[in-house]
């Protein structure tokens, strides 16, 4: 299958269907035991110009601002410029009041939301995202989905699993449907909602339980 | 500022350094260095030859092993025998004799063995031995452990087949001393150990005299033909300091309590 | 009894009155430890955090042995030592024996098991918890482990602390490969040993109160500079 490099594409699926196994694979930090993942570039240069989060923040121990400037100290980016634009996306995801605060004592809406930033901050052209809304309340995960759309709107692509349905119509413009470990089925997500090829799938968006 | 303290401290740790020109190492027995006598000899090398020198003190065994392995630069010892086996093997070049102490009895004031009657040595190690009087022995192969096997050979005993009295504790004379005073035991020491030791507790000397006692000390230079980094013009200019009337004078008035401990006996070198 | 008072009397006299000789060895005992230390931490810690992030066959062999190693005792390490460097052994030419360097050498030795045994445990850790997002970032090898020390400084503190504390404390090594030379290689616990041999028992208890007054000095001071460094941030 393909994938679009641009736009929002949402993987979903029951749980143990093999979303983040999906995810890994595609980001290339799980191990392929067969068939390739082809970029339209070379895998070296893909694997810099991506990001992932995950479903629960990796946070370092250090502060929210030093957390921001980790992917570009990284990459040997240092001094003014790197700390302008650790600021500037601290202010995007609304963190610019605690930078100097440890990390670690973030409230875990706003952990996902530095996440996020630092995953932004390398101007990645994919960030994949692990279900990252799935241990927040109702409000963060609107801030999120706001941040999502914006940094979409500039032309990132994103690729994300979630279990939210609201969530997946709101945001899907791919949709792929994951069943036991196979892509069951995946397409334009308004087609896919409204009228799924497949019973399975029919009968998950229903909210039967499909194993 | 905090930078700045700790900075000062850690240079100041480091800023360590010895000032004399020429410096040699000498390994020297317990006895000679418990008798205080080192801490006479040594300045006065200093101001004199501007030397320093370097002293290990170890038990006689460990001496003679140090020379021939080429580790130290000269020997100060007392066992002659084991010197001149050192000298006949070709590890030293020749021994001086410079002076001598004596050995002495020590044991508990209440004098089990009756050893403050007898005349001489090997009688006093008979009556500990039929007493099965407490025994500390050095049992380190030093000088004096040497001397104490002798005597027990010329009274025909063997401390192999001693019991549990006869203790050996392979230590040097201070250490054993200490376990003396702590067993209440009798123990072979040279006069100025015992003289020198700061817990006699309940023991007190009680034999000493017999010729047989007597203790030579030698002086051994390494044999550069073995080591040829070993500092043969140092030892040189130690062993003449040694055998000068300068070394005799500080020698024979060196006193603990008011008791010489050494005889200067060198002889000019011919 | 009377001893230990005679002890702490003696200790107070010998510092207020800054007496040279135990300045001397004083020094020389920071001098020696915290040259050790210093040597010790270069390579105990890098090598911690290059097995805490290799994943290497014999890995876990590597990790028992080095836990395996912090048993060693140390007079043996001495014994070991002092063969090779005299002037009979391989290491002679560099008269390095009765020196402080041989003195330096033999605690590098007892105590880099030490401290890499428990900053691996730290750093391994700490690894658990980064692997992920690291792996993902496509840091390279060196990275995660300058990433990891870093991090992981608090602990590592404590590793060095506990090797400043064996190493101080270390009498058996430094006896036979230091040789307890006055004015040359003696330190406090070599001077500890002699005194009680000569039967000084108060003069080698004072000795010791200044050993433990001088060890708890450095740690406090390890620790106040750690902390005001950051401040809340651990």
């Amino acid at each position: 299958m393909t994938l679009d490099g641009r736009g929002v594409c949402v993987i979903i699926g029951p749980n143990g269907s093999g979303k983040t196994s999906f995810l890994r694979l595609l980001h290339g930090t799980a191990r392929l035991h067969s068939g390739s993942i082809l970029w339209s570039c070379s895998t070296e240069e893909a694997r810099r110009r991506q990001s992932f989060v995950f479903q629960h923040p990796v946070m370092l121990r250090r502060s929210v601002l030093e957390n921001l400037l980790y992917p570009m100290l990284i990459r040997g980016f240092r001094g003014k410029a790197a700390q302008a634009q650790a600021e500037a996306w601290a202010e995007r995801t609304g963190l610019q009041d605690t930078l100097q605060r440890p990390a670690s004592v973030l409230s875990g809406g706003e952990q996902q939301k530095l996440a996020i930033a630092r995953a932004l901050v390398t101007k990645p052209d994919v960030v994949f995202l692990d279900e990252p809304c799935a241990s927040l309340d109702g409000r963060a995960t609107r801030e999120i989905e706001t941040i999502l759309t914006e940094i979409k709107a500039q032309g990132t692509g994103l690729v994300l699993s979630t279990h939210d349905m609201g969530q997946a119509r709101r945001l899907a413009e791919t949709a792929v449907f994951l069943l036991r470990g196979r892509v069951h089925e995946t397409g334009n997500a308004a087609a896919f909602f409204n009228r799924p090829k497949t019973k399975a799938a029919q009968a998950f968006l229903n909210g039967d339980i499909v194993e | 500022m905090k930078r700045v303290t700790m900075l000062t401290v850690i240079g100041l740790i480091w800023a360590t350094g010895s000032l004399a020109s020429d410096v040699m190492r000498m390994a020297v027995t317990t006895s000679f260095h418990n008798s205080g006598l080192a801490e006479v000899l040594l300045p006065e090398l200093r101001k004199d030859l501007d030397l320093e020198v370097q002293l290990l003190v170890v038990g006689t065994g460990q001496a003679l092993k140090l020379g021939e392995a080429g580790d130290v630069d000269a020997i100060l010892v007392h066992s002659k025998t084991a010197e001149e086996a050192f000298v006949e093997s070709g590890y030293g070049t020749h021994r001086r004799q410079i002076m001598y102490n004596d050995f002495v009895f020590i044991g508990p004031s209440t004098d089990p063995a009756g050893l403050s009657d007898m005349e001489t040595a090997v009688q006093s190690l008979q009556n500990i031995a039929e007493a099965e009087a407490t025994f500390v022995s050095r049992g380190d192969d030093s000088g004096t452990h040497k001397k104490e096997l002798s005597l027990w050979e010329d009274a025909n005993l063997d401390p192999g087949s001693f019991d549990r009295w006869y203790n050996a504790v392979g230590a040097g004379m201070g250490a054993a001393l200490n376990t003396a005073s702590a067993m209440d035991a009798y123990i072979l020491s040279d006069r100025a150990s015992w003289l020198n030791f700061g817990n006699k507790g309940d023991l007190a000397l009680l034999f000493s005299g017999d010729p047989v006692l007597f203790n030579q000390y030698a002086f051994l230079p390494v044999n550069p033909a073995r080591h040829d980094h070993v500092k043969a013009d140092l030892t040189d200019k130690l062993e003449d300091w040694l055998t000068s009337d300068r070394a005799k004078e500080l020698i024979d008035s060196h006193t603990i309590d008011g008791e010489t401990l050494f005889v200067f006996n060198a002889q000019p070198a011919d | 009894m009377v001893e230990l008072w005679d002890g702490l009397a003696q200790a107070f006299w010998l510092v207020v009155t800054a007496d040279s000789e135990l300045v001397e060895i004083a020094l020389r005992s920071l001098q020696v430890t915290l040259t050790a230390l210093l040597v010790a931490c270069l390579i105990a810690m890098p090598l911690a955090a290059l097995l805490a992030v290799s994943r290497f066959r014999l890995r876990r062999v590597v990790i028992a042995t080095l836990n395996a190693l912090m048993g060693l005792p140390p007079v043996v390490v001495g014994l070991i030592v002092y063969v090779i460097l005299s002037r009979s052994g391989p290491l002679g030419v560099l008269a390095l024996l009765f020196t402080p360097t041989a003195m330096i050498i033999a605690q590098v030795i007892i105590v880099v098991p030490l401290i890499a045994s428990i900053a691996h445990q730290s750093l391994r850790d700490l690894w658990q918890e980064y692997h992920d997002l690291l792996i993902s970032m496509n840091v390279t090898q060196t990275q995660k482990m300058q990433t990891l020390l870093w991090d992981a400084r608090r602990a590592l503190l404590t590793a060095t602390l506990a090797g400043f504390g064996r190493a101080i404390g270390e009498v058996g090594a430094i006896m036979i490969v230091g040789g307890n030379i006055d004015n040359a290689t003696r330190v406090l616990t070599t001077a500890i040993a002699l005194e009680t041999g000569k039967g000084e028992f108060a003069l080698a208890l004072a000795l010791g109160f200044v050993l433990i007054a001088l060890t708890l000095l450095v740690n406090l001071c390890i620790h106040w500079l750690g902390k005001t460094e950051r401040e809340g941030r651990w």
